[in-house]
């Protein structure tokens, strides 16, 4: 087996048997490159102790800036009449690779929405924040905020219920995360093009004949 | 194992010393080095016959971090084991995801659309860089340099920013479909990401200033677990510790996927293969990952993000397919068959940390204990990976 490899143009190139023993640079008998690394350490020191960027974040207190697309604690959305939207269709929960979506489905009395959620259930030990189940609802009545930090004393309390689901960040949109639309950032889009749009507008009026593409 | 498979496995790997437990030379005692020592980089247990401080075998037990990630798979449709991938190696989690959407998309016949190929090999370039800055920190921190450790981690923040506002994760990244991205790129992200690019090479110059003519670096480096490049092919080692060892094989060059092969960049190769090689080889991929990316940014077409494919996803039956990608340690590949339902009827891992880990006991033969911990931080594992 060996000597088949050896045939290989690759690896039948002479090389190397032994390492090139470490021989000392006459910079390096004299630590020379030690100080310049004691230099950089020295560099940071100074430039921290001046002015910033401090790298660290004081946590409980400062909070981490998250994107408007973190995948953190759900929130179940509700109608403005502040029912749920939901109307218990069990997409979200066959999506889910974690299998930690439970729900237990009810008549709803207005015909036209037929079914909702009696008991909606998200075991947050068990989910791994994939974000399918939002993919997956049709009603966009799952998305995520950003909040991450769920820590519990119980393993049932790690069950959050429909009403904890719904209640504490849906009235905060800066608090939002992974969910189908972003209203921002389709506005920004809108905006450059609008923009864009209006360049082109200008340049016409002043009388250019061919605008570059 | 018995002793017939393993006097055999000894001649081929021409290992001086056999697996046996039982037997001890005067001096010889018995350690065990691990599941819960800080530096064997998570859940592996060595067994150790030393001579004093030096190392006359090493049994790696390893398992203990073992999911059944390969047997979740047969269980979920395609698209619901891509976060299985993200926790096999955690902190490389698009590439992971890259060779199993890679593999289903063989199988099923999908063609991937430019602008998710350029955005694929983005993030994939990314995780390259930034499984190396942790592989960076913690191999120096491993051999007692403090300072790298702030530094890379420092960057690493910089890097994985980035896929949170690309996927809102920051290590699960669960980015990537079979037959496409789910999302674009949102807005800002581009120049963000030029902004790091930019910044980063002097970074990379900041930590060789620190390790790679410090003579102290150097002598816990060079000269220790070196691995020759026959012994690296017949142990089928792969990634940056095969080409520290002088062989040129690359994955993005050899056999290209994506978009590599209109991107330009070199492999990086040194030829001692020893562990001060190995450090030298991954800066470098560091510095070219960088290259790629500005390439992938500056071509970046517009387009569409996913693929025309059914609304579920059905492997032909009998259909079977393997896909190997350079991944940050080495070729990750997935090895699917179908069996006409839309889960997969078996998926198996080539995971490189696994083989990789099968040279730890030729490369620390004959090594002092301090230098087992130096061999353990080059070799690079993950054990999520290694037990999957
Ligand atoms: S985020 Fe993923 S794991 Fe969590 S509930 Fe939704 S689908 Fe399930
Ligand atoms: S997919 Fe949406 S509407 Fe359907 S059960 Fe889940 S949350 Fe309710």
């Amino acid at each position: 087996m060996r000597s088949e490899m050896l045939r290989d143009p690759v690896l039948s190139r002479p090389r190397p048997r032994a390492v090139t023993p470490y021989k000392k640079s006459l910079a390096e008998w004299l630590y020379l490159p030690l100080f310049g690394g004691l230099m950089v350490t020295l560099r940071h020191f100074v430039r921290n102790l001046i002015k910033g960027p401090r790298y660290t974040i004081e946590y409980p207190e400062k909070r981490r800036d998250y994107s408007h697309r973190f995948r953190g604690h759900h929130i179940l959305t509700s109608r403005p009449d502040g029912s749920l939207r939901c109307v218990a269709c069990f997409l979200c929960a066959t999506a889910c690779p974690a299998d930690c979506i439970k729900i237990e489905s009810g008549e709803h009395p207005d015909v036209n929405i037929e079914k909702y959620p009696v008991v909606y259930e998200i075991d947050m030990l068990r989910c791994v924040f994939c974000g399918y189940c939002v993919d997956a609802c049709p009603e966009e009545a799952i998305i995520m905020s950003n909040n991450y930090d769920m820590a519990y004393f119980h393993r049932d309390q790690s069950k959050v219920g429909k009403n904890d689901l719904m209640k504490p960040y849906t009235f905060d949109p800066s608090q939002l995360g992974y969910r189908p639309h972003y209203p921002e950032e389709d506005a920004q889009r809108a905006k450059m093009r609008r923009e864009a749009f209006n360049l082109v507008q200008a340049a016409r009026e002043a009388g250019a004949t061919e605008v570059a593409s | 194992m018995s002793d017939a498979i393993r006097s055999a496995n000894d001649t081929v790997a021409n290992n001086t010393v056999a697996h046996d437990d039982s037997v001890f030379g005067a001096e010889e005692m018995e350690l065990n080095f691990g599941p819960q020592h800080p530096s064997t980089h998570g859940v592996l247990r060595l067994k150790l016959k030393v001579d004093g401080e030096r190392i006359v075998d090493c049994y790696p037990i390893i398992g203990y971090l073992h999911r059944g990630t390969e047997k979740l798979f047969e269980l979920n449709p395609f698209f619901q084991n891509v976060p299985h991938t993200d926790r096999m190696d955690y902190v490389a989690a698009a590439t992971n995801n890259l060779a199993y959407v890679g593999a289903v998309e063989k199988l099923i016949g999908l063609t991937v659309p430019p602008r998710a190929s350029y955005i694929r090999v983005l993030l994939c370039e990314l995780q390259r860089i930034s499984s190396h800055l942790l592989w960076l920190a913690t191999h120096a921190i491993d051999i007692g340099a403090m300072t790298p450790f702030f530094y890379c981690f420092r960057e690493r923040e910089l890097v994985l920013d980035l896929f949170e506002q690309y996927c809102g994760a920051r290590l699960t990244l669960n980015c990537m479909r079979p037959g496409g991205q789910p999302f674009d790129l949102p807005h800002g992200w581009v120049d963000t990401c030029r902004e790091f690019l930019e910044l980063f090479p002097a970074k990379i110059d900041e930590y060789e200033n620190l390790l790679t003519n410090n003579r102290i670096w150097k002598k816990r480096t060079i000269g220790i677990g070196v691995l020759s490049p026959e012994v690296a092919v017949e142990y089928g080692i792969t990634g940056p510790m095969l080409r520290a060892s002088g062989i040129d094989f690359d994955l993005r060059k050899a056999m290209p996927y994506e978009i590599y092969d209109q991107v330009d960049f070199e492999v990086p190769l040194a030829e001692n293969g020893d562990t001060y090689d190995r450090y030298l080889v991954r800066m470098e991929e560091m510095r070219q990952a960088t290259r790629i990316l500005e390439q992938c940014l500056d071509q970046l077409p517009e387009g569409a993000l996913m693929a025309k494919k059914a609304r579920v996803l059905k492997a032909p039956k009998g259909g079977e397919v393997y896909h190997g990608i350079e991944g940050p340690k080495g070729e990750i590949g997935f090895y699917i068959v179908g069996d006409g339902k839309p889960i997969p009827h078996r998926c198996h891992v080539r995971a490189p940390s696994f083989i990789n880990l099968q040279s730890l006991p030729e490369l620390v033969s004959n090594h002092m204990i301090a230098d087992l911990v130096a061999i353990i931080g080059t070799t690079d594992i993950v054990l999520g990976e290694v037990d999957r």
